[in-house]
């Protein structure tokens, strides 16, 4: 038990333990102070100056940030004075000065800390301090994500999300004063540098000025198209995600209304990339026993996150052998329904328009990959995100919390609890267990013998060995960019015996995406995100009778009917890629 | 050096050489010894030259066995460079020209018969010569953190041991345990000089005791005098940069720490050189290194530049940027004493603030206690400037008053111009006008009137200076060096001066004040660091003082000191010009035109200035040998 | 404000590089050498371009990005070239009272050039500095390291000191 100090919140007594700030005493005591630029653990800055609170310790009352500010015994504390509401108005004012107040078109109006900040502080004019701004030009030169630093607070988070959680910093702060500006060196558009796309900096961004590209009017027209035939497919975070774009509670489980959605909006088909996901556990199983049996590279590292992968081809191009070849679910998903779904519904898989609904910003870069369309034609046309979906359902005034739960399309919508678990760190490893172990052993996995829970969790890295027969296999599961940059200089340096790695780019993996809907940091700071809606997906699986991706008939039916033996010619020219070195530098 | 035996055996001969120059029982080699100050001020004034040509002439009248030139640090009278004063009878050449050398040494060097008309006019009186110490300028001031610049050639250790140097450092490692040097830091009353006032006994306590098991401690010294107007530690670093060194040894000694940083602007180039050459001789006479006086205690101190930014300034900043960041101040707590450079506990303090420790630990907490007012004790050093006649470095015991600094120190304000109020504390201070002249200066009476000690500058103003106009250049400056971390500080300065800038343009209201005001008090109270929590401190002071000329600004749209050009006009009073027609010559806007009007007993038409094409420059009337051209 | 990023080509030399080499293997280990290596980098090459920061990134391995937000903070590195005789005129408080922004417009109208800008033929460079210390002197320019002191402004002055630099 740790030691612990009582402080007076407005009058109210609490206890919390020694070393909190004013911030978690007030939350502990059910009173909110307003944050900007604060990201638990990453983002300690006491920047922006929006959380002021006067406090007293023995000698007056004095101004301080209370994200920063530890307690001490004894201290008083008072967040909402006249002269705290004024500082913190005018601290807004100041902000919304610099701002770009295109609330009316802005992609996050209805989701944007600043302007439910200005409405809870009660701005009358936001125009009062009104002066000179720097006028920024609109960096598009990503293919994932725009940035607009006109609406830029400067309060830093992505940067934080960038630099310390995955290690990356290709973002940073330039200049200085009232030229300050976020930027990459010497002002090259993100698309120029060795930014990996995983949108963990959208993610955490207060306001408009960090957005994906948006797909959703394309995606509209192709619906309307009557020569098109929209094949949607959806990632497995998404529906532990989706339903926060209505107010649902986090790690709510939105299957039913996401399919029934998706009818509604018009997509002719409605699949599930949890197909692809058992497909990939086949192709990329096979893979790695065949590397095991045959003393292929190992250990063989996961290719499911694009994040990653462009990570990998960035900073750590040594390891491209390393990489599965296998193309990750959503591009596999695609590749099937151009050639072997096309084929037996008799399309011409130019017609087809193959839409993915994804967790993830980086989807949309790894559309555009080399060597990513097995018909000929690109196998995704369209990645969105969580969120484009979320608007694309308000924009056709879907009542989406009042829709009834409905079941994906067959074939490819049948899938195993195995593809499901992707979305979650370890997910990719449990589901690949599953399959291995049967494969190696030669029995079947009782029910009870399925979960491999050394390998859940949000921990940065976790690490397992298990042994089949007279083979030992070592695994390591990684999420967090700046957790694999660690694991792979261990590989790097020869210190790492694995046999099997996973990485997923974003912390906690698909579930915590960087295209999933934005949580405020309020609700960031006291609420781990990864976790809740990982459960969303844990307990499916566990409710589930088609837990392995082996047992998949449609899975079955793909290789009997179409690719043939998994690892075979026909699965590499339609179900693997290859890799590029990339460089850090210009 | 191996002990401290070795370290008095050295001063006792150096000192005898030394005393020649300070009224003491001299032995020297040299019947005379001549200091030209090798400071930035005097350096630019030439006196590189000077130097050079003195030692050509000595070589010529066979006088180099009997003078030694001495190559100091700043004598203080800056305005007066190059300086050169002849000991032992420490007669004053200012402004010392090349061509003057030869007489100089001819008649004074080698005949003893000083030159009068060389000599700083203050001294030739009916009298006799004055001594350097009975001037005016130097008559008031209390030598201590400078008492070794002027004084001693800075790039001679042992020149600085012959001045008792590196004693205290020896008295502390064989003679006081650590708890002994802080309490007697304590019991000195020493306050940082960098501004901020707080106790150094109470900084170096911290650090000893706030992280009992830390493996690592730094020692940190700020000689990153960023304040516009200011030069004091400068003066230090160049004057007598071993007692730096000294200082932060004692203070690693007594916290704890084995090295030290000294982090000082790359604009100050022979700072730099001097503090390079005085860490390598340290290192070389055993001062700095391993086992200091065979004790143990190992101290070694490296340098830092910093490369352009006023924020390094402050504490957190400096650090930050140590580390090889940009330097963006970081919340405190937690404060250095604690986690301070690479996250260990860390001292900082500013070069005046270590100037005076070795002569507190000589001389005892009480000697030092005795100087200066109740809660400030011991003496400041202040940078003169501005408009007043003897700009330059004057260090004067806590509680001397702002009129005994301007007008006896500093001989008062040239042209017969009238004070209007002195600048301390640079972009951080504020502006004290005529009526709180008699306050003793100290810590707590400046910022009770509005202003701060600051590090010390101290800049005239008179009744040709705009209050507006001198607020919204402090502003510029601070928006300038705003790191653009936090909110009030990246925008509310810039916001502020846009305010500032709008009232001396003359679209300024009355609500625009208030605005502004609020804005002030918002900014101090709401910034993360001491540059944003200060900024507003010209505006206010200037409001408090002066808010008559920004009413003039705004309601009549006039500018009473006559600066603001878009309130200004000129205007050539028709009956006094005599058509000569070189103020139209002068006028790079072509403005200024012939007229038809010919004033009774003048030869040529008047001229007339269009106010539409008109510049405001000014250059007109400086040309004007009549009178002709006002200013309105 | 923002920092001007060179637009001409550079003409880093193979000697210079091995010199930068040199000063990074020498103060690598120390704890934060950045700062101490992009000074001696200046001092190498005039200024630092990208090719120059992104030899510090790579061999100190940090992002590109950390070396810039540095080198944008700090009024003393530059991202393009200065000129042979770098002008810069003091605009400290006491030099500012004295009439330096005076100066200051008379050497941008004498060179043709803004602050922050360089002469055509890479002469001359004007900056406005921070207050260098000289305040006795005010108001101040400096050429490179030579210190010009009490000037009123008059254009024979600025004539008379230009010259001294006729090469």
């Amino acid at each position: 038990m740790s030691e612990m100090v009582n402080v007076k919140i407005n009058g109210q007594a609490v206890a919390v333990p020694k070393g909190s700030t004013v911030l978690e005493a007030a939350h502990a005591a059910n009173i909110t102070i307003p944050t900007l630029c604060f990201l638990k653990d990453i983002n300690e800055i006491g920047a922006c100056r929006m959380c002021v609170v006067e406090v007293n310790e023995g000698r007056g009352f004095r101004v301080v940030a209370a994200c920063v500010y530890p307690v001490s015994e004894g201290m008083e504390v008072l967040t909402n004075t006249p002269k705290i509401l004024d500082s913190r108005k005018k601290t807004m004012q100041l902000l919304l000065s610099d701002h770009d107040r295109k609330c009316l078109s802005c992609v996050r109006s209805k989701n944007c800390e600043l302007q439910r900040l200005a409405h809870d502080l009660g701005i009358e004019d936001d125009g009062y301090y009104d002066g000179i701004t720097m006028d920024y030009a609109v960096d598009k030169t990503a293919p994932h994500m725009f940035r607009d630093n006109n609406k830029c607070i400067l309060c830093r988070r992505c940067v934080a999300a960038c630099e310390k959680t995955q290690g990356i910093g290709v973002i940073g702060a330039n200049d200085r004063g009232f030229a300050t500006h976020i930027g990459s060196a010497f002002e090259k558009g993100l698309g120029e540098t060795a930014c990996v796309s995983c949108g963990q900096c959208i993610a955490v961004c207060p306001t408009g000025a960090l957005s994906e590209t948006d797909f959703t009017d394309e995606v509209l027209a192709a619906i309307a198209d009557p020569n098109k035939k929209v094949v949607v497919n959806t990632a497995p975070s998404v529906r532990a995600g989706l339903g926060e774009c209505f107010g649902m509670p986090i790690g709510t489980n939105v299957e039913g209304k996401m399919v029934a959605a998706l009818r509604r909006l018009g997509f002719d088909l409605v699949f599930d990339t949890n197909f692809a996901a058992d497909l990939t556990i086949i192709e990329e199983g096979t893979e790695l026993l065949t590397r095991v049996q045959k003393g292929g590279v190992l250990p063989m590292i996961t290719s499911c996150s694009p994040g990653w992968v462009k990570f990998c081809e960035h900073y750590f191009p040594d390891l491209i052998p390393n990489l599965s070849t296998c193309k990750s679910p959503q591009q596999m998903f695609g590749a099937i329904i151009k050639t072997y779904f096309a084929e037996k519904m008799g399309w011409d898989p130019k017609d087809i328009v193959c839409v993915s609904i994804m967790p993830c910003t980086a989807k949309k870069f790894e559309m555009g990959r080399e060597n990513q369309a097995a018909s000929g034609y690109p196998d995704i046309d369209y990645a969105l995100t969580t969120r484009e979906l979320g608007r694309l359902i308000d924009r056709a005034g879907i009542d989406f919390t009042a829709l009834p739960d409905e079941k994906f399309d067959d074939p490819l919508g049948i899938f195993s609890g195995a593809g499901l678990i992707f979305g979650a760190t370890g997910g990719v490893m449990e589901a690949a267990l599953r399959f291995a172990v049967e494969k190696i052993s030669g029995d079947t996995l009782p029910a009870e013998k399925l979960d491999f829970k050394e390998v859940r969790g949000t921990e940065d890295i976790k690490e397992a060995s298990y042994t089949v027969g007279d083979l030992t296999v070592k695994v390591a599961v990684v999420s967090g960019l700046a957790n694999a940059r660690k694991l792979m200089e261990k590989v790097r340096a020869g210190e790492a015996d694995y046999t099997f790695i996973e990485v997923m780019a974003c912390p906690g993996g698909c579930v915590n995406g960087g295209g999933q809907p934005i949580q405020p940091a309020s609700v960031r700071n006291f609420t781990d995100l990864r976790a809740l809606r990982a459960k969303a997906l844990y307990d499916q699986d566990a409710a589930m009778t088609l837990r392995k991706s082996q047992d998949n008939p449609s899975i079955q039916a793909v290789y009997g009917e179409y690719l043939g033996e998994p690892g075979g010619h026909k699965a590499h020219e339609i179900l693997h890629t290859s890799y590029v070195a990339r460089k850090i530098h210009f | 050096m191996k002990t401290l035996q070795d370290l008095v055996a050295i001063r006792e001969q150096m000192a005898r050489e030394v005393a020649l120059r300070i009224e003491e029982e001299a032995d020297s080699k040299y019947e005379k010894h001549v200091l030209i100050c090798g400071g930035t001020g005097c350096t630019s004034s030439g006196s590189a030259k000077v130097i050079e040509k003195l030692e050509e002439e000595l070589e010529t009248y066979g006088l180099t066995e009997k003078v030694q030139v001495v190559k100091t640090g700043c004598f203080g009278l800056c305005a007066l460079g190059p300086i050169m004063i002849v000991y032992p009878e420490a007669t004053f050449y200012s402004k010392v020209d090349v061509n003057e050398i030869h007489r100089i040494v001819k008649e004074h060097l080698r005949d003893g018969n000083p030159v009068k008309e060389f000599l700083y006019d203050e001294t030739v009186t009916d009298h006799g010569i004055l001594h350097l110490n009975e001037t005016a300028f130097y008559k008031k001031q209390h030598r201590v953190a400078l008492r070794n610049c002027g004084v001693i050639n800075p790039e001679c250790v042992n020149e600085y041991i012959g001045r008792h140097g590196y004693e205290a450092l020896g008295k502390v490692l064989t003679s006081m345990t650590q708890d002994e040097v802080i309490q007697c830091i304590l019991d000195s009353g020493l306050r940082g000089r960098g501004g901020g006032g707080f106790p150094t006994g109470m900084k170096w306590r911290l650090a000893k005791n706030l992280v009992p098991d830390a493996d690592i401690k730094y020692v940190c010294c700020n000689a990153d005098e960023g304040d516009p107007g200011a030069f004091m530690d400068r003066s230090i670093l160049e004057g007598d940069p071993h007692v730096v060194l000294e200082a932060m040894a004692i203070a690693g000694y007594a916290i704890g720490a084995k090295q030290g940083y000294i982090y000082v602007r790359a604009e100050y180039p022979i700072a730099v050189e001097r503090l390079t050459i005085a860490i390598r001789q340290a290192r070389e006479v055993g001062m700095l290194g391993k086992d200091i006086f065979g004790t143990g205690f190992d101290f070694d101190i490296d340098l830092r530049l910093g490369a352009g930014a006023f924020v390094c300034g402050e504490e957190t900043a400096l650090m930050t940027s140590i580390e090889g960041n940009r330097g963006e101040p970081r919340p405190r707590p937690p404060f250095p004493a604690e986690k301070g450079l690479f996250q260990k506990p860390t001292v900082l303090n500013n070069v005046e603030t270590y100037a005076n420790i070795p002569q507190i630990i000589l001389n005892g907490a009480e000697w030092f206690a005795a100087m200066g007012t109740e809660k400030s004790k011991g003496t400041k050093v202040f940078a003169l400037g501005g408009k007043i006649k003897n700009t330059g470095l004057v260090e004067i015991p806590m509680g001397t008053t702002l009129r005994e600094v301007i007008e006896e120190i500093g001989g008062g304000i040239p042209n017969g111009k009238k004070f209007k109020a002195a600048q301390t504390g640079g972009p951080s201070g504020g502006c004290i006008p005529a009526q709180h002249m008699d306050i003793p200066i100290d810590y707590d009476n400046l910022i009770g009137i509005g202003s701060m000690m600051g590090s010390g500058g101290l800049i005239v103003l008179d009744e040709d200076n705009c209050m507006v106009d001198i607020a919204k250049f402090f502003l510029e400056f601070t928006v300038d060096e705003s790191c653009g971390k936090c909110t009030p500080c990246r925008i509310g300065t810039r916001r502020m001066y846009e305010i500032l800038d709008k009232i001396t343009k003359g679209q300024g209201t009355l609500e625009d004040i208030d605005k502004l005001e609020q804005l002030c008090n918002y900014v101090k109270a709401n910034s993360l660091c001491g540059l944003g929590q200060t900024a507003p401190n010209p505006v206010l002071s200037t409001l408090r003082y002066f808010r008559d000329e920004y009413i003039a600004h705004v309601v009549e749209k006039r500018c009473p000191a006559g600066v603001c050009k878009s309130l200004l006009s000129y205007e050539i009073i028709k009956d006094k010009c005599i058509g000569c027609g070189m103020c139209a010559k002068q006028c790079p806007a072509s403005a200024i035109s012939k007229t038809d009007y010919v004033a009774p007993g003048k030869k040529l038409p008047a001229l007339a200035i269009d106010p539409n094409t008109c510049v405001k420059c000014g250059a007109c009337v400086a040309k004007c040998k009549f009178g002709a051209i006002i200013k309105k | 404000m923002a920092k001007k990023i060179a637009t001409i080509p550079f003409q880093g030399t193979p000697q210079q590089e091995a010199q930068l080499l040199e000063v990074i293997s020498e103060l690598k280990a120390e704890q934060g050498c950045l700062m101490p290596i992009m000074q001696k980098a200046q001092e190498i090459y005039g200024y630092l371009p990208i090719e120059v920061q992104t030899i510090i990134a790579e061999q100190l391995n940090i992002p590109l990005e950390k070396v810039y937000g540095v080198a944008t903070f700090y009024a003393q590195f530059t991202l393009s070239p200065k000129g042979r005789y770098r002008i810069s005129v003091c605009l400290g408080t006491a030099c500012y009272v004295k009439g330096a922004g005076i100066l200051l417009e008379k050497l941008q109208e004498k060179l043709g050039i803004g602050v922050g800008e360089i002469t055509p033929d890479g002469k001359f460079s004007l900056d406005d500095c921070r207050c260098v210390g000289a305040c006795g002197l005010a108001p101040v320019v400096m050429v490179n390291d030579d210190v010009y002191g009490r000037l009123v402004g008059q254009a024979e002055e600025i004539d008379e000191i230009l010259a001294k630099y006729a090469d």
